[in-house]
């Protein structure tokens, strides 16, 4: 463990234009895809494997082996899909990293394509980020004309295409199965598994399915090799990997660092928690992992840590909030999220977070009454672990844990509004011009 | 000869070891959970499961908690019971042992009862809704929900047939699933997400599917509605009895629901072999004809010139003496409408008690190489010496010849598109153009104009075990029957004759043609006329040939033939309705039996009011040969007369008892009788049909402008038909009347798609809406046979017939 920065990913986003090819190929872009092809494909899953890069997005699952999984006696083709949907709430690594330094992906893309035999691979990406849905088209583009796609790649005799897809917007289109439906032209629902996506995947052919950052440092191995990544990190979480604080600090934004650093020390390089307050709870990796608060202020930010202390690493992205901010509208809100979100296609979810949503405005208004706490316990034990897909899972977690570190809170529901309790103006980091509980109140059951 | 053994058969399945909720069973790999916990009289609640559509895992009901995979782990969550796959040694534990399986499935329902309107006193599936059912013997007897409820605006028709409640739609999607997977008219769909998901259509096009009245019944809960059914009745007021369905050949079984001596609703009913749970909006909805203002309930007599009620016994006596004054001058010609036993008493009054051969149940266009055909390919067979449902689906290709199977037997089209999607059946068309039908079955077209039949059979290559369908519009394609002969012979593929109306296979069998005797026995055999007299206790019977239905029409009309018993045929189903009606009129003396005032009565001399299907016992015969058995529905003290009654008493009265009153009487003889078994004849008649030579191809002649091709013609599913009269909803969802031109010949023609297009021959002309069928054959158009408004039988023109095409309306 380390208490540095380690910016590798980041490491050009503040040069000039650094989106260009050739800003990117001035500091060594693309020389990774020169090295890759000299190798064979299975080498370059195995480099992968050794350096034991885990998949970004979340579930951390280990990328070298997910390339493993794809037959090899399939007749039909071989995708690499590239998920970059990032829509998981205080999540924002994946869009800066497209916008700063779209080339990184594109590298990545290649070789991770080359690794898997896959000669049409994908990135779809979140349809609101128009930006940079534009900046990864030129990226593309200007890859093509540069010679590092199309036919016969750096003379190899390697070919691929890459298509940049843009999502329509809906948070479920980041569950790799439901991305596929989308990306076929379906609405995007999750799919039955079996059979899994590296057997039958995009158009029924075996696909793998990464995140952006993940197949964005696969350049970075390839050009310093498994030790020089596997340096990095702890034991099993490896490397270096983008942390986003947001909320209650003085300096929001992306930090790169090797996993297990500790919140108290992205603290520290964020300048800490807002002057005169204190940390109250925080996410580890979004609304869809537990909360932790300020007991867990120096637990390791890697895969192992943050399951040993009952959370994810899911994203990395850390959502801080400070004593001003009521626990119980927070959650409302992300379970409000939620509710908005859900596909509809599972019973639990589609109608346990619509549940969820108006027990929780009678908490956060005062108007809970005794035993509240227990159905909305019971609600969330009824909804986690019986959705169809993970979605679900994520909505209770922020509700079981808020109950779990700020029971008393929620009974404060019983009697007095949140709004009393935590004056909402104190925990805006801007001015606001109306009291936000007018809206909550006033929000129709349709919404 | 090897004797195939159900243990063999049962050692051909692989099967695995699982325990559910402590007892093990032994199921086939690959079976679902919920079906092996089904296997073992455990019922977990469900609400998507449905064990003939695709697995969706949506609904959660049916969780079950999974301590050992069978691997020695278990899985960390309860599993959706309806998309888990039993593994070997995997332990299963559903809601009787298991908490947390059973407090899932309580949280579940609750959960689905949060957004429901619970307003089960006015829904019409109250009583035998699985939600409430379910509710009750797996859910919380009392909900903590006190939020507001999600609402819509309700119903919404999605046809016009159809209505979609979308408060009580609980997403299940078996109706998006049945249009998509079963019926492959994807119309509807889920649109939208979270709790506001919902089934939505296209924003102008209805869910007009042949097939729609399934989703009714397959909703869980009264989310779907019909509007026939709509606030008719409670299912716990309806009494349900098991028919066969009287509208095709299919032989769908369905579940008939009546209540105070009327049938409320028809549903499927369960029969895996013939129809599984689906039967066609046709068999479902349209049973209301005859049941309203013009049904006949008394005898009529024609008196003056005009007909008149008259009692039961004048107006026997009358008949009577009408037929016994024609003697064996007479002739018999019966319809569809008929089970097989009425069919069998029509045949033996025709030959045992008015001495004539002359009976036909052909009151449709004939072909002239069609009665050999059934004689030596159709009649005298059983189930399992032909083609079964089953047989389709391991048949690898079928072929389709002068038969169209979604509308004209609906449950062939089902089990052949299920065959398609699960056993990678091949179907080849031959046809004027890929229908609906044809491109849903992924089908190969041949396209062929009428009367190129032949020829394109004589091009495939089939291999023992694929199947050829033929429908009975071959027969009009000169050649067409006994090519798929040959090509069946040639091959070792087999064939099946697929008729339309229901009554036709058994018709056959009771001997309702006029070279027939009942059992398949050739009339012209004179051991066959031995063996049937001999059961009819009679001396002899006539030996001379009997005239086909037109011959008999055409004899009537020249004054020859001076009396004929009619049942159940419409003049406009036949080639020239003209004739019909001529052949009617110029006749000596008229009996009709008939349910309802129809344009037969109208010229009949005597006219018996006959029981509906509902009202009467019987049998259909399939297409595969099955028998269905039609159970009577409305049981009424004063039962009206059937068929048999009637032609009973006039034999009595003609002083040749007919020695059968009821349709058991019937089938005892019809079952004692047997079938015949002679194959000199059957080789003989091959040879003879093979003879024939194909026709011509089909070419386009152009005149004064009029350009002359062959007309392609088919009913429609949903059509004029007056057996589908009364059933408004449904009508509305037939099928557009157009005519169908290949682009050349709609350029031949300039004509644009949409414009009116006249179809004349010499007896009249129809205007219809020209649709440009890209890929359809030349020379040829094609029009729907019976459409409302546009009967071909008026026209005088049949399927293979020259007609003539003219830009614009008719004149």
């Amino acid at each position: 463990m380390t208490d540095t920065l380690t910016p590798v990913l980041s490491a050009q986003w503040g040069a000039e234009k650094s989106w260009t090819l050739k800003a990117y190929t001035a500091t060594g872009g693309y020389e990774a895809v020169g090295t890759a092809l000299k190798l064979a494909p299975a080498e370059v899953t195995d480099l992968v494997k050794e350096s034991g890069l885990r998949g970004r997005g979340g579930a951390g699952f280990p990328t070298g082996m997910k390339w493993s999984f794809v037959p090899k006696d399939n007749p039909n083709p071989t995708y690499l899909v590239v998920n970059a949907d990032e829509s998981e709430p205080g999540t924002c690594k994946d869009m800066p990293l497209l916008l700063a330094s779209p080339h990184t992906l594109v590298e990545g893309m290649i070789i991770a394509s080359y690794a898997i035999n896959c000669h049409i691979a994908f990135v779809y990406i979140r349809g609101e980020v128009l930006h940079v849905i534009r900046r990864m088209q030129q990226a593309v583009e200007q890859a093509y004309k540069a010679g590092h796609l199309g036919t016969n790649i750096h003379g190899s005799g390697y070919d691929l295409d890459i298509i940049v897809h843009a999502g329509a917007g809906a948070y479920i289109c980041g569950e790799e199965t439901a991305l596929l439906d989308s990306l076929e032209g379906r609405r995007g629902q999750p799919r039955l598994r079996p059979p899994f996506p590296a057997v039958a995947g995009l158009y029924a052919s075996p696909t793998v399915i990464n995140n952006v950052e993940t197949i964005a440092s696969v350049p970075s191995i390839v050009r310093n090799g498994s030790s020089w990544f596997g340096s990095m990190g702890t034991e099993k979480s490896k490397g270096m990997t983008i942390y986003s604080l947001s909320g209650h600090v003085n300096r929001p934004g992306q930090f790169e660092a090797p996993l297990g650093i500790t919140l108290r020390e992205l603290l520290d390089l964020s300048g800490g928690v807002r002057a005169g307050h204190q940390l109250k709870f925080w996410t580890p990796g979004g609304s869809s992992t537990p909360i932790l608060t300020g007991d867990h202020l120096d637990v390791p930010l890697d895969y192992e840590g943050m399951a040993g202390a009952g959370s994810m690493l899911g994203t990395k992205a850390l959502q801080v909030f400070d004593e001003t901010t009521s626990v119980v509208r927070t959650t409302l809100r992300w379970i409000e999220f939620y509710k908005h979100e859900s596909c509809g296609k599972c019973t639990p979810c589609r109608e346990g977070n619509w549940w969820l949503v108006q027990l929780l405005k009678k908490f956060e208004a005062g108007q809970a009454v005794d035993g509240d706490v227990d159905k909305l316990l019971d609600i969330c034990d009824g909804i986690g672990g019986k959705s169809f897909c993970a979605l679900a899972d994520g909505a209770v977690a922020c509700v079981t844990s808020a109950v779990r570190h700020f029971r008393a809170e929620f009974e404060d529901g019983y009697k007095t509004a949140a709004w009393e309790l935590f004056p909402y103006g104190a925990s805006a980091l801007f001015p606001v011009e109306s009291p936000d509980r007018s809206l909550s109140l006033t929000k129709g059951a349709h919404a | 000869m090897s004797v195939v053994t159900k243990a063999d058969q049962v050692a051909q399945v692989e099967t695995i070891g699982v325990t559910i909720d402590g007892i093990e069973v032994q199921v086939p790999k690959g079976t679902l959970a919920i079906r092996a916990a089904e296997m073992i009289g455990i019922a977990i609640p469900r609400f998507c499961d449905h064990p003939l559509l695709d697995p969706v895992g949506a609904c959660r009901q049916c969780l079950v908690e999974v301590p050992d995979m069978g691997n020695g782990r278990g899985m960390p969550k309860p599993q959706a019971s309806c998309t888990l796959e039993c593994a070997p040694g995997m332990q299963i534990r559903t809601q009787l042992t298991s908490p947390v399986a059973a407090k899932s499935q309580k949280g579940m329902l609750e959960f689905l009862l949060i957004n429901h309107p619970l307003d089960c006193p006015i829904c019409d599936k109250g009583g035998e809704c699985p939600l409430q059912n379910q509710a009750l013997s797996n859910g919380a007897s009392e909900s903590r929900y006190e939020g507001v409820k999600r609402t819509f605006p309700k119903p919404v028709p999605i046809s016009a047939q159809i209505l979609l409640d979308r408060e009580r739609c609980v997403l299940c999607a078996r109706c998006t699933r049945f249009s998509e997977q079963i019926s492959g008219d994807p119309f509807i769909a889920l649109v939208e997400r979270g709790a506001l998901q919902q089934v939505g259509r296209y924003a102008d096009d209805p869910y007009n599917s042949y097939f729609s009245g399934n989703v009714v019944q397959i909703c869980p809960v009264g989310a779907l509605t019909s509007a026939a059914y709509r606030f008719q009745s409670r299912p716990f007021d309806l009494v349900s009895t098991e028919v066969t369905c009287e509208h095709c050949a299919s032989g769908c079984h369905l579940r008939a629901d009546q209540r105070h001596f009327q049938i409320k609703r028809r549903l499927a009913a369960e029969a895996p072999d013939v129809n599984e749970e689906w039967n066609c909006d046709k068999g479902r909805f349209a049973f209301v004809s005859a049941r309203g203002e013009d049904r006949m309930t008394r005898p009529l007599i024609r008196e003056d010139g005009m007909l008149r009620i008259a009692s039961w016994p004048e107006a026997i006596d009358a008949a009577v003496a009408g037929l016994a004054a024609a003697g064996s001058s007479s002739g018999v010609l019966t319809g569809g409408r008929l089970t097989m036993e009425d069919a069998y008493g029509y045949s033996k009054f025709a030959r045992a008690v008015l001495g004539t051969n002359s009976i036909d149940f052909r009151s449709r266009p004939t072909g002239t190489d069609e009665a050999a055909f059934l004689a030596t390919r159709v009649a005298g067979r059983r189930l399992g010496d032909g083609v079964t449902y089953a047989d389709l689906e391991k048949a690898g290709h079928v072929v389709l010849v002068g038969f169209e199977p979604e509308d004209e037997s609906p449950l062939v089209f089902l089990r052949l598109r299920k065959a398609v999607r699960k056993s990678h059946l091949l179907v080849t068309a031959i046809a004027a153009f890929a229908t609906a039908g044809t491109t849903k079955l992924n089908a190969t077209l041949v396209a062929t104009a009428p009367g190129g039949e032949a020829e394109a059979l004589a091009g495939l290559e089939l291999a023992p075990g694929n199947v050829i369908l033929v429908g009975e519009r071959a027969a009009l394609a000169a050649g067409a029957l006994a090519a798929a002969a040959d090509l069946a012979d040639a091959s070792g593929a087999k064939l099946a004759w697929v008729p339309r109306r229901a009554g036709d296979r058994g018709a056959i069998e009771a001997g309702c043609l006029p070279g027939l005797l009942p059992g398949g026995r050739p009339l012209a055999d004179a051991t066959a006329r031995v063996d049937v007299a001999s059961a009819w206790e009679l001396e002899s019977l006539p030996a001379e040939p009997g005239l086909e239905a037109a011959a008999m029409l055409a004899s009537a009309a020249s004054g020859e033939l001076k009396a004929l018993v009619v049942a159940g045929i419409e003049p406009s189903d036949f080639a020239d309705a003209a004739a019909v009606r001529a052949g009617l009129e110029a006749a000596g003396f008229v009996v009709a039996l008939e349910n309802r005032l129809s344009e037969v009565t109208e010229r009949a001399d005597v006219v018996f009011p006959v029981a509906l299907i509902e009202e009467h016992a019987g049998t259909f015969l399939n297409w595969e040969h099955r028998a269905g058995r039609v159970n009577t529905v409305v049981r009424q003290a004063n039962a009206p007369m059937t068929d048999l009654r009637v032609l009973a008493a006039l034999a009595d009265g003609l002083g040749k008892p007919l020695g059968i009153r009821t349709a058991r009487n019937a089938l005892a003889e019809i079952v004692e009788l047997g079938t015949w078994d002679a194959p000199a004849t059957k080789a003989r008649a091959t040879r003879k049909a093979a003879a024939r030579k194909a026709a011509k191809a089909a070419s386009t002649s152009s005149t004064d402008g009029d350009v002359t091709v062959k007309l392609s013609t088919w009913r429609q599913l949903i059509d004029g038909g007056r057996g589908q009269d009364g059933e408004e909803a449904m009508a509305a969802t037939a099928r557009e009347s157009v005519a169908r031109v290949s682009p050349a010949l709609a350029g031949q023609l300039g004509v644009a798609d949409g414009e009116e297009l006249t179809l004349s021959c010499g007896a009249g002309w129809y205007t219809l809406p020209v649709a440009i069928t890209p890929g359809m054959a030349e020379g040829t158009v094609w029009v729907p046979t019976n459409s409302p408004g546009t009967p071909l039988g008026e026209l005088g023109v049949v399927f293979g017939d020259d007609v003539a095409l003219s830009v614009g309306g008719g004149e």
